[in-house]
């Protein structure tokens, strides 16, 4: 259903190496030569706007270039490396700051969207449909419109949400109320509430494989007298588990480029505290603002080997508790 | 015996009634609360600046009243009294006492009220600035960053759509060697974080090429497809039938007319679907835009004319709420009508971008 699954498929089917060219009949000579053709372009696009940058970019992370002075380039060796990882404070709390951020925005996204989709499946809602694409369209509103409607909503002193909690009894309005925006304690829940709106597509992808799930195996047991959460714990949650899967993978690789959200409300500076001062604001500043091509190739392959390793790391942890069906476990 | 099982029929469909009841209200409860700040958005777009920065105003689009009295203007309370409430207009304000003028019978001449005036809530009407989107229209110069989006957005879109084609009809069709791993590194490139690739091209179309300021480093990119659109265009030609190729074959048409003649024409659904994916996401494009345009104003799109207005005109935020709702006017309308082919297309992929 989806692209991971399709490289686990992939990887498994018989493969025509690359010697195999002259074992080929002409007809298949033929047939390869017009398959090449057509993916001529990508394969182009990939040598030189993937392959050839990504190599360059391990070079320029050796290299004192700045944009300004392109002629003093020079050599330096792992020096780039060394300041990144050893001298610059930044590199590490923006680190942090970035994982902070995800360990509270990542769980409350990924239960949302799930949950969501399980409401949206219900066979008891009315108006699936209708309640479907309502919930869905928040995500195409374009995500500046989205942060700057959402900055003022929760605005201490004229946004709903505080208005709305002042309405419970709790005290939220004003300069000594919530300050979802301004106190650095409250900032990361402020934004998981902006980034809300943008759980739509991985909303339709747990509805996609809820949908997946045979209704043999509810109506078996319902007979055994399941109730609804164990059904949904013991069947659902392990049905879908590969969705949940690739929800995390597409969450993770994305919360490490958190960057429009910090950089539209505050200008990348840090405000409040130096609390939203993201890897991505980091290394925007180095390579475009100081435009320190070497530094800043260092922190790209940096941010790729950490999303790599993560990466690496859920897919062989993954075989732990992702559950394929018609595979053994 | 026939009695019980209606019982039971009947017990039954109670229940059912009661879950579907349950549900949807708990659908409806939750979606007001996530549609909440559109709401907020759209009625604070339409009030004056003085109320849209003001915590205590009611949650309408409105404006205090005044009164006019003996060529002054006063401001109108709600004031109690022994008769009721009345909307007496502010003329001597004092701690304790203050004196009224009752705007239903000024004749009567100042009253006097003991009390806090403070304690009052002014007289409010119903005040729509519907001029708020016209100004907001003018102050960002939509046309222009409309404009250019657009010409961003098709242009693009033009690109991907026949290389993507090409290279799915390629993956989906002809078998060559190295073709799986070269598929598993396309799908790949999906995760990869953009970054790791940047440094190196823009120092190559700023420097190099001297596209610093212009559109070219963000177009170039598109003509050589891309690997979502690819995924989900060859997703799709797997799935027309092989039949209609052999017979075109048996006609004599070679790979190229087949696919401009056959299958093309045969996944129409599927190449919507990336029209549309890829419209949106040159509608969201941001940080490209943001670092090859350089603050070249009279190129900007939406995102970043949208981000520069909010610098700008923080003290009026009604403006900067009827700016974020015109820009999403277009997207959302394209998204209510041709909602089912969008949704399907990300269920192919499980992805969008």
């Amino acid at each position: 259903m989806d692209a991971l699954n399709e490289i686990r498929s992939t990887a498994s089917e018989p493969k025509i190496g690359f010697f195999e060219w002259f074992k080929m009949s002409k007809m298949r000579q033929r047939e390869a030569r017009w398959g090449l053709l057509f993916i001529s372009p990508w394969l182009l696009g990939f040598l030189f706007l993937y392959l050839v940058p990504m190599i360059a970019s391990l070079v320029f992370s050796t290299m004192e270039f700045t944009l300004s002075a392109p002629e003093d380039a020079k050599f330096i060796g792992l020096d780039n490396w060394r300041r990144m990882l050893f001298e610059d404070p930044n590199t590490w709390e923006s680190l942090a700051v970035t994982f902070k951020f995800a360990i509270i925005s990542l769980p409350i996204g990924m239960f949302s969207a799930f949950l969501l989709a399980v409401m949206l499946n219900s066979k008891h809602l009315v108006g699936r449909g209708l309640f479907r694409t309502l919930f869905y369209a928040p995500s195409l509103i374009p995500g500046i419109a989205t942060i700057l409607i959402w900055a003022q909503v929760l605005n201490s002193s004229t946004g709903w949400v505080n208005r709305l909690i002042e309405l419970t009894g709790i005290h939220a309005v004003g300069s000594d109320g919530l300050r979802w925006l301004d106190d650095p304690n409250l900032v990361y829940i402020g934004y998981t509430f902006i980034g809300l709106w943008g759980i739509g597509n991985a909303m339709l992808i747990n509805l996609a494989g809820l949908q997946g799930v045979p209704t043999e195996l509810y109506e078996a047991s319902e007979i055994d007298g399941a109730g609804w959460w164990s059904r949904l714990i013991k069947i659902t949650v392990p049905m879908v588990s590969p969705v949940i899967f690739y929800n995390l993978i597409l969450s993770v690789v994305g919360l490490l480029q958190y960057f429009i959200t910090p950089f539209v409300l505050n200008q990348g500076n840090g405000y409040p505290e130096g609390a939203t001062r993201f890897y991505m604001i980091n290394f925007y500043k180095q390579a475009f603002s100081f435009q320190n091509m070497g530094y800043g190739s260092a922190l790209a392959w940096l941010m790729f080997i950490i999303a790599l390793g993560i990466t690496v790391f859920l897919f062989v942890t993954g075989r732990y508790w992702i559950y394929y069906a018609g595979e053994k476990s | 015996m026939a009695a019980v099982t209606t019982d039971h029929h009947i017990a039954q469909q109670r229940r059912r009634l009661l879950n579907q009841a349950g549900i949807t209200l708990l659908a409806l409860i939750i979606l007001t609360i996530f549609l909440m700040p559109l709401g907020y958005g759209l009625v604070t777009s339409l009030k004056s600046q003085s109320q849209a920065s003001d915590s205590k105003a009611p949650i309408y689009p409105s404006e205090t009243v005044k009164y006019t009295y003996q060529e002054e203007e006063y401001d109108v309370y709600e004031v109690p009294y022994e008769g009721g409430v009345g909307q007496w207009a502010l003329v001597d304000k004092g701690r304790s006492e203050s004196e009224f003028i009752d705007t239903a019978n000024p004749d009567a001449g100042l009253i006097p009220w003991t009390g806090n005036w403070r304690a009052l809530s002014q007289v409010r009407i119903l005040n729509i600035q519907w001029d708020n989107y016209p100004r907001a229209w003018e102050a960002i110069h939509f046309l222009r960053l409309l404009g250019n989006t657009l010409m961003y957005a098709f242009v693009t879109m033009a690109g991907t759509l026949i290389t993507s084609s090409f290279a799915a009809y390629g993956f989906s069709r002809f078998r060559f060697p190295l073709k799986n791993v070269l598929f598993i590194i396309l799908i790949s490139t999906i995760i990869l974080p953009p970054q790791a690739t940047l440094v190196p091209t823009y120092a190559f179309y700023v420097k190099t090429m001297g596209w610093g300021g212009t559109w070219l480093p963000l177009i170039v990119p598109h003509l050589f497809g891309n690997a979502y659109n690819i995924f989900l265009l060859r997703q799709y030609f797997m799935t027309v039938p092989r039949e209609l190729e052999e017979a075109a074959t048996v006609d004599g048409a070679g790979p190229l007319r087949i696919f401009f003649s056959v299958i093309l024409p045969q996944a129409t659904p599927a190449l919507t679907a990336v029209a549309m994916f890829h419209f949106f996401f040159a509608w969201n494009d941001f940080f490209g835009p943001l670092i090859y345009l350089a603050g070249n104003r009279e190129a900007s799109p939406i995102t970043v004319g949208l981000t520069e207005f909010n610098g700008l005109y923080n003290t009026e935020p009604q403006l900067i709420l009827a700016a974020s709702v015109i820009s999403m006017i277009l997207p959302l309308t394209i998204f209510f009508l041709a909602q089912r082919v969008f949704i399907q297309g990300i269920v192919v992929t499980g992805v969008d971008k």
